[in-house]
């Protein structure tokens, strides 16, 4: 099989357009859960913050943690930022959302088409599976695919303001690690106190 | 069902330990529970396909300031096992209620190797495991483990014996 070409766009340059100004967001500060691999790296190389939840585990999960925070924070606007693999090990949760429907959450997929972690092992999305075909067929009303940073630029806003389901094809190419706090328990407490929720 | 069913107690224990969002994967066992749920206006309701991301929704809702319960039955607990490493590692209270399958009376043999397992697999997890064979001791049981999970910030799973919620008929006798 095929392995994705290398022409996609740097990773952490989209990362870093798609959460600048977290400020700028209706309703506060922009609440992020990435997928277990590269998206935290790259939400922690873009500045790591208490309203950053990053999975280092719990393959598959980032999707419904999101919608989770977003029920019980609907006046807050919530990102999901996760990769091919780990969107694809959730897939059902993308049927699960769009039946509930809820109008403060977005997911943006950072695309390579392989599992990077593990070796580059060639993904579902690069062996003919479209995620954001997937994610309409599962009811999501708006789905788009960016391929350049001009559209990554015009992404940034709507993921604030609609509620998308953005697939961004990214270059496969290894870039320098990056490893934010992993302290599950220790992020959960910034991230309820960032929200201003009292400890039980 | 009347209105005075040992479910609706259960609803009851479940409102009053503060849960604001309840995800499931259907089990007959469960379904005063799912239909008093999406009757409550004040609850948030997810329909799961599968029930790993149910524990995810607890771990989120927990993030966002709010108690969720996943209802589901012991052969989807399985499926949540990994998963359940979230709420534990997080330090987030994670509660779930569990219709048993495949030991009082169980006519169909799938339902049996992971009905077998369900306590197992979950102590395994360190989930702490409540079981309740009596409509007598359920809605306490209830209560108490919700109080230990969103108290005590762990993982607590209360079993609804299948002896309790009464074995599956696949052939009515009339038939």
């Amino acid at each position: 099989m095929p392995r994705s070409d290398e022409t996609g766009l740097d990773r952490r340059a989209v990362v870093a357009e798609l959460l600048r100004d977290p400020a700028d967001t209706p309703g506060g500060e922009l609440l992020v859960v990435t997928g277990l691999g590269s998206t935290t790296y790259d939400a922690g190389a873009a500045g790591d913050r208490a309203e950053n939840f990053y999975l280092w585990g719990a393959m598959g999960g980032a999707a419904m943690i999101g919608l989770g925070v977003a029920l019980a924070q609907p006046t807050r606007r919530v990102l999901v930022l996760t990769g091919d693999g780990e969107a694809l090990m959730g897939m059902g949760a993308l049927s699960t959302i769009a039946a509930r429907a809820p109008a403060n959450l977005s997911i943006a997929v950072m695309d390579n088409g392989q599992f990077a972690e593990t070796g580059h092992q060639p993904s579902h999305t690069s062996l003919g599976t479209d995620l954001a075909a997937v994610a309409a067929a599962c009811g999501w009303k708006t789905t788009l695919t960016a391929t350049t940073m001009a559209q990554v630029t015009t992404l940034r806003p709507r993921l604030r303001r609609e509620v998308l389901f953005a697939v961004v094809k990214i270059s496969p190419a290894d870039v320098p690690r990056f490893l934010p706090p992993r302290d599950a328990a220790a992020l959960s407490v910034r991230f309820r106190a960032a929200l201003g929720i009292a400890a039980d | 069902m009347t209105a005075t069913s040992w479910q609706d107690g259960v609803y009851v224990a479940l409102k009053k330990a503060g849960v604001r969002q309840i995800a499931y994967v259907p089990d007959a066992g469960h379904s005063r529970l799912i239909e008093l749920a999406h009757a409550d206006n004040d609850m948030h309701v997810v329909v799961c396909t599968t029930e790993e991301e149910g524990v995810a929704l607890a771990a989120g809702a927990h993030l966002g300031g709010q108690r969720a319960c996943l209802l589901m039955q012991s052969s989807g607990v399985g499926n949540t096992i990994n998963m359940i490493g979230l709420p534990t590692t997080m330090h987030a209270p994670f509660l779930t209620l569990i219709t048993m399958r495949g030991e009082w009376g169980e006519f169909n043999g799938w339902q049996v190797p992971m009905g077998s397992a369900t306590e197992t697999v979950l102590k395994a997890m360190g989930v702490h495991v409540k079981r309740a064979d009596s409509k007598d001791e359920v809605v306490d049981m209830v209560a108490a483990s919700a109080s230990l999970a969103f108290g005590s910030a762990i993982p607590v799973a209360v079993l609804f014996s299948q002896r309790l919620i009464g074995a599956k008929v696949f052939v009515k006798e009339a038939e």
